[in-house]
């Protein structure tokens, strides 16, 4: 064979681990999709895990009604995980979980579940990553269940774990993906990653050898995000391999460069994903993917791609075979793995990054001086708040383009959303009571005893901050606890958090754009005799809670006394706050789907309070016939993403209070 | 209720009136027998976590509880943020509980106008009633002039509180509360600063009070005790008959500014008229007492 050009690589590279997230109703549906998609030529799993397992709640507490097997998997015990994984060899798998407040359960589920499977395989020899990065989680997702200093803990004692039994495992995954979702701006993703990675590296330092720091450092990677502007975050990309490098040079005297390069997995930009047109979203995810490809020195070693209609509801699998087959496209029918870096000695390229390394720099060092990350998450999450907030000014504006949203927006009907499902996939509504009868089962059958004793060893080690809690967890899933039931064990120990909803802080909106609604505001609270009062709530465990505080801060702008009260609110406490507050009018926001549900318990809990005649209105990923439903039960007004306006919402809002309480006419006069 | 109460429109203010007449000491033969607490201090000291417990605590001894969480997000745009009530938790199916927010006044730590008279109509009510403003070094004062017990929450390391205090820029308080006393040695050290500046103030009649909000929660029974000990230490109808006057003085200078406060003589000399009226009044009299007066002197 003729030697190649020095322009090409001799041999070309293979492709990154190509994944899918997928996971829904119960463990057996799930392993079936699962083994569908390896067929398909996914070469690794990415698990989502449904809310009440992500935040540690059992599928019959209170809390995951709703809620039960509807953005991701319920496991509740190891039973469940070896269902899960029935007939995948572990040997060879690449497991990706997205787990994080419970992300030590999950990990000793899944070692018991492969020390159970036939052949055995030894922890040892386990391969794959779990999310688990709390921070993120208080500034974003919001599937977090205890407070910061035992939730740092529990990363530290995963990680001092894995680093010794579980080898091959990343024990955590730094996201900055979701501080793009929140609105974070490049720099501010790069920095507020960064600074995270520090609170956690430094938290391990107090709890492993000095010898094994680098072992650690090499097994840390990260979740990124990539928005449409692929060039700039390419960028970003090469920013941080270049921080990382000099993180671990300086800071944790890191020598072995190779234990220094950035390993990062990513799943491109949901936030850009469009409700109108939405076939136009597979372009961006394509765009997307050049980001975190195109650039051989920081491309991504894992990938995993949304699907095209993320903004109608859940991806049903053929949508998600759409996403995969994307990137088989782009490893193996494009020339994209034959070179070496393309941008190498790009000035463009150089620039880009060395302008990113200045910000984040700055950034890091703000946070560095409040104290380190993990002081620092309300100065984070008001940044965010005021990032995402200038952002959706700027798509308002028509500055920021979104193409069929707010800019080329005529359209024929798309053939795409004309089907009976809609588009979209819809979760058995019995799967939340099937599950609680399996759960009662498994109670049943358990051997009580030892699982009692597994949980009280368990609470010690908890009460004992220089033990490592991964020995007695482990303990615990072999004994056949649940999840319900270590977690639970832990919030006793560690008492429960709620983070900072970071919409104080937010600037406000120029005058001149919202001078016409703080009239209109002012008018109708003359008229009420006290000002507008609006209650935002978020019901059930959906930790999505950007939109929420966007309407918060923009509501408030418009001049009205907003009660916001952050997420996971049960339906009787939104009620209450709604009686004891006197609002005028409520706005529930639902981004898990768990709407069908949620939404009429929260009336009933209204009329329970004394409150059912205030209006409520409600936004959300809430498909077409669902909002109808919704209207003819009383709701006054449903919002969804392709409802973008949020000044057009507030004069909704506005006129929806002055109809109801008929102050119209008395301003008018 | 306190709909009512916070309306400005002229007919509920009539209505809100003879709400509060109904509840005042003329017409209940006595003052109203709940406590009215006044917690104030810093921002993020955890005022909110502390009043959980003390929540939890009321209620486990069945006393009911209303909290008014005068929230320190200042208005902007004539709106504001209202995330207090967030922090403190309830059992929201607990009727016997009440937790409302409201935007603070002009002024950081400032009362909301409404808030001296809704804790006058919750005190008929329920057993405690709690005012929670945030600030330090004029909020208590004005806390002070509305309840029967102020207790300032401090965290270790708070040592601008500490020189205000000796300074007299601040006001002793009826009660101090350390928190975050489960930091150790730090608590400890902020204990005995405390100690030693009341010491020398010669302030002996305040109790210091350490607590822990996180679990295990620990000091707060002893709290309790000691904010219920100053209520049985306190005067109560003269405090009480003070904050009507306060309150009913400050309504009026809201209302008619400088210029009706000269046509009483002056602050100085409105206080003392006021101190010459019936005991009993509500605020409401009280105010049309002091425009009347303001009328003929006019």
């Amino acid at each position: 064979m003729p030697e190649r050009p020095s322009h090409h690589l001799p041999e070309p590279d293979r492709p990154w681990m190509m994944r899918t997230y997928a996971g829904h109703s119960d463990a057996r549906r799930s392993n079936e999709l699962y083994r569908k998609n390896l067929e398909k030529g996914q070469t690794g799993l990415s698990i989502a895990f449904d809310l009440p397992t992500q935040t540690g709640y059992d599928p019959d507490h209170e809390l995951a009604k709703g809620e039960v097997g509807k953005v991701g998997v319920s496991i509740a015990h190891k039973g469940d995980m070896e269902t899960l994984l029935d007939r995948i060899p572990l040997d060879q798998m690449n497991t990706s979980m997205t787990i994080n407040a419970t992300a030590a359960w999950l990990l000793a589920l899944y070692i018991v579940a492969a020390e159970d499977q036939d052949p055995p395989t030894p922890e040892k020899e386990l391969q794959g990553t779990t999310q688990n990065d709390i921070l993120k989680e208080y500034l974003s997702r919001g599937t977090y269940a205890f407070p910061p200093g035992p939730s740092m803990r529990l990363i530290a004692d995963t990680i001092a774990y894995t680093v010794e039994h579980v080898p091959k495992w990343n024990p955590i995954n730094i996201c900055s993906y979701h501080l793009q979702e929140a609105g974070a701006t490049p720099v501010q993703e790069i920095a507020f990653a960064m600074s995270n990675a520090i609170a956690v590296l430094d938290a391990v330092k107090q709890r492993v050898s000095q010898d094994l720091m680098g072992s650690v450092f090499g097994r840390i990677s990260f979740f990124v995000n990539a928005g449409v502007r692929f060039i700039e975050e390419h960028a970003k990309l090469r920013a941080m391999a270049v921080l990382w490098d000099e993180l671990g040079r300086e800071r944790y005297g890191v020598e072995d460069e190779k234990q220094r390069r950035l390993r990062y997995g990513v799943q491109v930009n949901s936030l850009g994903l469009t409700e109108a047109q939405p076939e136009n979203n597979v372009y961006r995810i394509a765009l997307e993917a050049l980001a975190v490809t195109l650039g051989r020195n920081a491309r991504a070693r894992a990938i995993q791609l949304p699907a095209w209609n993320e903004a109608l509801g859940l991806p049903r699998p053929w949508d998600q075979q759409w996403s995969l087959r994307l990137q088989q496209i782009l490893a193996y029918e494009t020339d994209l793995l034959e070179y070496p870096d393309i941008f190498e000695g790009s000035k463009v390229m150089d620039g880009l990054v060395a302008e990113l390394l200045e910000g984040a720099r700055d950034e890091m060092h703000r946070v560095a001086e409040l104290g380190g990350a993990v002081e620092a998450v309300d100065y984070m999450k008001a940044a965010l708040v005021e990032s995402h907030r200038r952002r959706w000014q700027r798509i308002e504006s028509g500055e920021r383009v979104a193409v069929g949203m707010n800019r080329f927006t005529s359209t024929e009907p798309s053939p795409l959303t004309a089907g009976a499902d809609g588009g979209i996939l819809v979760v058995d509504p019995e799967i939340e009571a099937e599950r609680k009868a399996a759960l009662e089962q498994w109670r049943a059958n358990r051997d009580q005893k030892a699982v009692d004793q597994a949980l009280a060893t368990l609470a010690q080690t908890a009460s004992d901050d220089d033990e490592n809690i991964m020995p007695a967890t482990i303990a615990a899933a072999r004994a056949g606890a649940t999840t319900g039931e270590w977690a639970q064990a832990l919030r006793e120990a560690f008492g429960e958090y709620r983070a900072p909803t970071g919409v104080g802080e937010a600037a406000a909106a120029s005058s001149e754009e919202v001078s016409e609604l703080r009239e209109e505001v002012e008018r109708v609270s003359e008229a009420l005799g006290r000002r507008l009062k609006f209650l935002v709530g978020k019901p059930g465990l959906d930790g999505h809670s950007n939109g929420a505080e966007q309407i918060a801060v923009r509501a408030r702008d418009a001049g009205m006394d907003v009660v916001y009260e952050g997420i996971r609110l049960t339906p009787s406490q939104i009620a209450t706050s709604a009686a004891h507050e006197g609002v005028h009018v409520i706005g529930l926001s639902i981004l898990s789907g768990s709407h069908r549900e949620l939404i009429p318990a929260v009336l009933e809990a209204l009329r329970e309070a004394g409150a059912g005649d205030v209006p409520v209105v409600v936004g959300g990923i809430i498909p077409a016939d669902d909002a109808a439903a919704m209207r003819e039960s009383g709701i006054a007004a449903v919002y969804t993403p392709k409802d973008w306006n949020l000044n057009a919402m507030m004069r909704d809002i506005i006129e929806l209070v002055a109809a109801r309480y008929g102050v119209n006419s008395a301003v008018g006069a | 209720m306190l709909n009512l109460i916070e309306s400005r429109a002229p007919d509920a203010r009539e209505q809100a009136a003879a709400l509060l007449a109904e509840v005042s000491p003329a017409a209940l033969g006595h003052e109203a027998p709940a406590h009215i607490i006044g917690v104030t201090g810093p921002p993020g000291v955890g005022k909110s976590s502390l009043l959980s417990q003390l929540v939890k605590h009321w209620r486990s001894g069945d006393r009911s509880v209303a909290v008014l969480a005068v929230d320190p997000s200042s208005r902007r745009s004539g709106g504001s943020l209202l995330g207090d009530r967030a922090r403190i938790e309830i059992d929201p199916k607990d009727r016997r509980v009440f937790v409302r927010s409201t935007a603070a006044g002009t002024r950081l730590g400032g009362l909301a106008p409404a808030t001296r008279a809704a804790s006058e109509a919750l005190a008929a009510a329920f057993d405690v009633v709690v005012i929670e403003t945030v600030g330090v070094g004029q909020s208590e004062t004005e806390v002070a002039d509305a309840v029967d017990t102020v207790a300032v929450v401090l965290q270790p390391a708070s040592g601008d509180v500490l020189q205000f205090l000796k300074a007299g820029i601040m006001e002793v308080p009826d009660v101090l509360v350390l928190t975050k006393t489960d930091l150790g040695p730090i608590a400890m050290r902020a204990m005995a600063d405390l100690r030693a500046a009341l010491l020398a103030l010669g302030a002996t009649e305040t109790e210091v009070c350490a607590v822990s909000s996180v679990p295990p929660p620990q000091g707060i029974a002893q709290l309790a005790q000691a904010l219920e000990d100053h209520r049985m230490r306190v005067d109560l109808p003269k405090r009480r008959q003070h904050a009507r006057r306060r309150h009913a003085l400050e309504d009026f200078a809201v209302e008619f500014g400088e210029r009706g406060l000269r046509a009483l003589g002056g602050r100085l000399q409105a206080e003392r008229w006021l101190e010459q009226q019936d005991p009993a009044l509500d605020v409401p009299s009280l105010e049309r007492a002091l425009t009347d007066r303001a009328e003929r002197r006019a």
